[in-house]
C-alpha cells in the first residue's frame, strides 16, 4: 500500500446558520486516507456524516479548513473524486449500459469505446445480461451497482460512497459488501465510506474513524486488522466481534447522546409554543 | 373480476370500439323514438351517409390537411417557445415568482375573444389562426415544463454536478430528460387548446379549414354534413394525440 495520502482532510469546520442560530455541523476534523485504502466514517444520525461528504466531493463550499486530493486542494467537484450516493441515483431514462457510459459520453469517449468500456464495469458489479434493462426493471441493490458502475467508469482516484446500501435488507447489504471489497481489492480503488452501520464498516474497512455526535468531530481511529482478501463470511469471526464491540462502545456513547439531545429539543421547542 | 380477454391491449381496443358502437346506436335510437330533436342532432346513420358526400363535394381532405397544418405549426411553435420560456422560469427564480401567476391566468383566458385584435395585427390570414392557437395553448407548456424542471430530484442534479457537467450539460442531460413526461403532458393540454381555438377561429372568421367548413354548412342548415364535418376535426385530434404518444414513447422509452 502507498503510504502517501491520497486524499488529506485538514481541520474542517461547517457551520449552518438556522432558525435556532448558528450550528455547527462538523467541528475541525482532520484525517487522511492513503492510496489505496479502505477507511470508513462511522456515526450516529445527525452527527455531520453526509456533510463531510459533501465537503470532500465539493458539494458544499463556504467551510474552514482545507481538503486536497492527490496534492489539488480541493473546490469545487474535482475529477479525481468519485461519488456514489445514498439516494436512488440513476438515470430512469437510460438503461443499464447508457447509465454506466455516462461520464464517459461527458467525457467525449467515441461511442463504441464507450459502450465496450461501460459493458466492462456493467461485468464488474455482477449485472452481465441487464444491460438493455431499464432501472425501474431492477431491484434497489441492483440499481445501486449502476450507480456503483458509473462512478467506476469516470476512472475516480478516490471512490466517496454516502451510505450507498442504507436503503437495503441486511442480506443484500453484506452481499453488495462483498461485491465492493472484490472491486476495491482488483481496482486497488482508494474508498472513503460514511455509514452508520457498525458491520458493513467492519466488513469493508482498513480503518474506521468514529464521529462525535453534533457537532461532528473524530472521536477515535480503529485499525481493522481482518485478513485480506475478506468477504462477509467475516461477520461470524471473533476478530470481527471484537472489532465491532470496541466500536460499538465509542459509537453507543455517542448515539445516546444524540437521542438525549433530540429529546430534549423537542421538549424545548413544545414549551416555547 | 376482470375477464383475461379484457386484460389485453387488443381486448381493451375492442372494448373502446364497442363502446363507441353501442352509444352510436343508443344515440340513433334515442333520436328514431323522439328522445332527441332530429331537427337539432342528426341521426348517425345520416352523418355517416353525408361522409362520402362531404369528401367529395366539399373537399374535406384538403381543409382537414389546412387545419392539421395550422395546428402543426401551432404545435412547433408550442414546443420550441413553450418549453423554452418554462426553462427560463425555472432558471430564473424571480421571473417564476413574478409570472407564474400570470402564466396560470393566462391559461383560464378566453383567448379566442381576442380574435379581432388578433386579426388586426396578421390580417384574415393562416398566420392569425396559428397565432391564436399558439397563444391558447402555450400556458400549460410552460406550466407543466417549469414543473417538471422543478420536480428533477436533487440527487440526479449533485449526480451532474459530481461529474463536472457544464449549466448546458445539466440542461440537456439531466434536468430536460427527467422533465420530459411533465413537459408531454403540457404539450397534450396544449394542442388540446390550439386546436380547440384553431377550428373555433377558422369558423369566426370564416377562413381555412374545418371550420371555415363547419360554418358554411352550418349556414346552408345541413346537419348531417356539420356533424361528419366535426368528425373530421375529432380525427384530427387523434392523430395528434396518437403522434405525440409515439414521440413520448420514442424519446422515454422507458416510461
Amino acid at each position: 500500500m502507498d503510504s502517501a495520502p491520497l486524499l488529506d482532510v485538514q481541520n474542517i469546520t461547517k457551520r449552518f446558520q438556522t432558525a435556532d442560530g448558528v450550528t455547527t455541523a462538523v467541528d475541525g476534523m482532520s484525517f487522511s486516507v492513503a492510496a489505496g485504502e479502505f477507511v470508513s466514517i462511522i456515526g450516529p444520525s445527525g452527527c455531520g456524516k453526509s456533510t463531510v461528504f459533501n465537503i470532500i466531493g465539493g458539494l458544499v463550499g463556504d467551510y474552514e479548513g482545507r481538503v486536497s486530493v492527490a496534492g489539488d486542494v480541493v473546490a469545487g467537484t474535482h475529477p479525481a473524486i468519485g461519488m456514489v450516493f445514498q439516494e436512488e441515483s440513476t438515470f430512469p431514462w437510460r438503461n443499464v449500459l447508457e447509465n454506466v457510459a455516462f461520464p464517459l459520453e461527458i467525457a467525449d469517449v467515441a461511442k463504441q469505446e464507450r459502450l465496450e468500456q461501460a459493458a466492462h464495469f456493467v461485468s464488474m458489479v455482477g449485472l452481465r445480461g441487464f444491460e438493455r434493462h431499464f432501472p425501474a426493471e431492477l431491484s434497489g441493490g441492483m440499481r445501486q451497482r449502476v450507480a456503483l458502475a458509473r462512478t467506476l467508469a469516470s476512472k475516480p482516484k478516490l471512490l466517496l460512497m454516502d451510505e450507498p446500501f442504507a436503503a437495503l435488507d441486511e442480506q443484500t447489504r453484506l452481499l453488495l459488501g462483498d461485491k465492493v471489497l472484490q472491486i476495491q481489492q482488483a481496482l486497488k480503488q482508494t474508498t472513503l465510506l460514511i455509514t452508520h452501520n457498525l458491520t458493513e464498516a467492519v466488513q469493508l474497512s482498513d480503518r474506521v474513524l468514529v464521529m462525535t455526535y453534533r457537532p461532528g468531530r473524530l472521536k477515535r481511529v480503529v485499525d481493522i486488522d481482518l485478513p485480506h482478501p475478506r468477504n462477509s463470511e467475516v461477520v461470524s469471526s471473533d476478530a470481527f466481534g471484537h472489532c465491532v464491540a470496541q466500536i460499538w462502545q465509542d459509537l453507543r456513547e455517542e448515539a445516546s447522546r444524540g437521542i438525549q439531545e433530540d429529546e430534549s429539543r423537542v421538549l424545548h421547542a413544545g414549551a416555547k409554543r | 373480476m376482470v375477464a383475461p380477454w379484457a386484460r389485453s391491449q387488443a381486448g381493451a381496443r375492442l372494448f373502446g370500439i364497442a363502446s363507441l358502437v353501442a352509444a352510436i346506436a343508443l344515440i340513433e335510437s334515442l333520436i328514431r323514438v323522439g328522445v332527441i330533436n332530429r331537427f337539432i342532432v342528426p341521426l348517425p346513420s345520416q352523418i355517416i351517409a353525408a361522409l362520402p358526400r362531404i369528401i367529395s363535394e366539399e373537399n374535406v381532405l384538403h381543409r382537414f390537411w389546412q387545419t392539421t397544418q395550422e395546428l402543426l405549426w401551432a404545435s412547433l411553435l408550442l414546443a420550441v417557445v413553450g418549453i423554452a420560456l418554462g426553462a427560463l422560469l425555472y432558471r430564473f427564480r424571480i421571473l417564476r415568482l413574478a409570472c407564474e401567476t400570470w402564466v396560470g391566468a393566462l391559461a383560464a383566458a378566453p383567448i379566442v375573444l381576442a380574435y379581432p385584435l388578433f386579426l388586426v395585427l396578421f390580417g384574415r390570414s393562416a398566420t392569425t389562426i396559428v397565432a391564436i392557437g399558439f397563444a391558447a395553448g402555450l400556458a400549460p407548456v410552460i406550466l407543466k415544463t417549469v414543473e417538471g424542471l422543478a420536480a428533477t430530484r436533487h440527487v440526479l442534479i449533485n449526480v451532474g454536478r459530481s461529474f463536472r457537467l457544464s449549466p448546458a450539460q445539466q440542461f440537456w442531460k439531466i434536468l430536460l430528460p427527467s422533465a420530459l413526461p411533465s413537459v408531454f403532458v403540457g404539450l397534450r393540454l396544449g394542442l388540446i387548446f390550439a386546436m380547440i381555438n384553431i377550428v373555433g377561429v377558422e369558423f369566426l372568421i370564416n377562413f381555412g379549414g374545418l371550420g371555415q367548413l363547419i360554418n358554411e354548412l352550418a349556414e346552408r342548415y345541413d346537419l348531417p354534413g356539420t356533424y361528419g364535418a366535426i368528425c373530421f376535426v375529432i380525427l384530427t385530434s387523434i392523430v395528434f394525440f396518437d403522434v405525440t404518444q409515439r414521440l413520448e414513447r420514442w424519446l422515454t422509452p422507458a416510461a
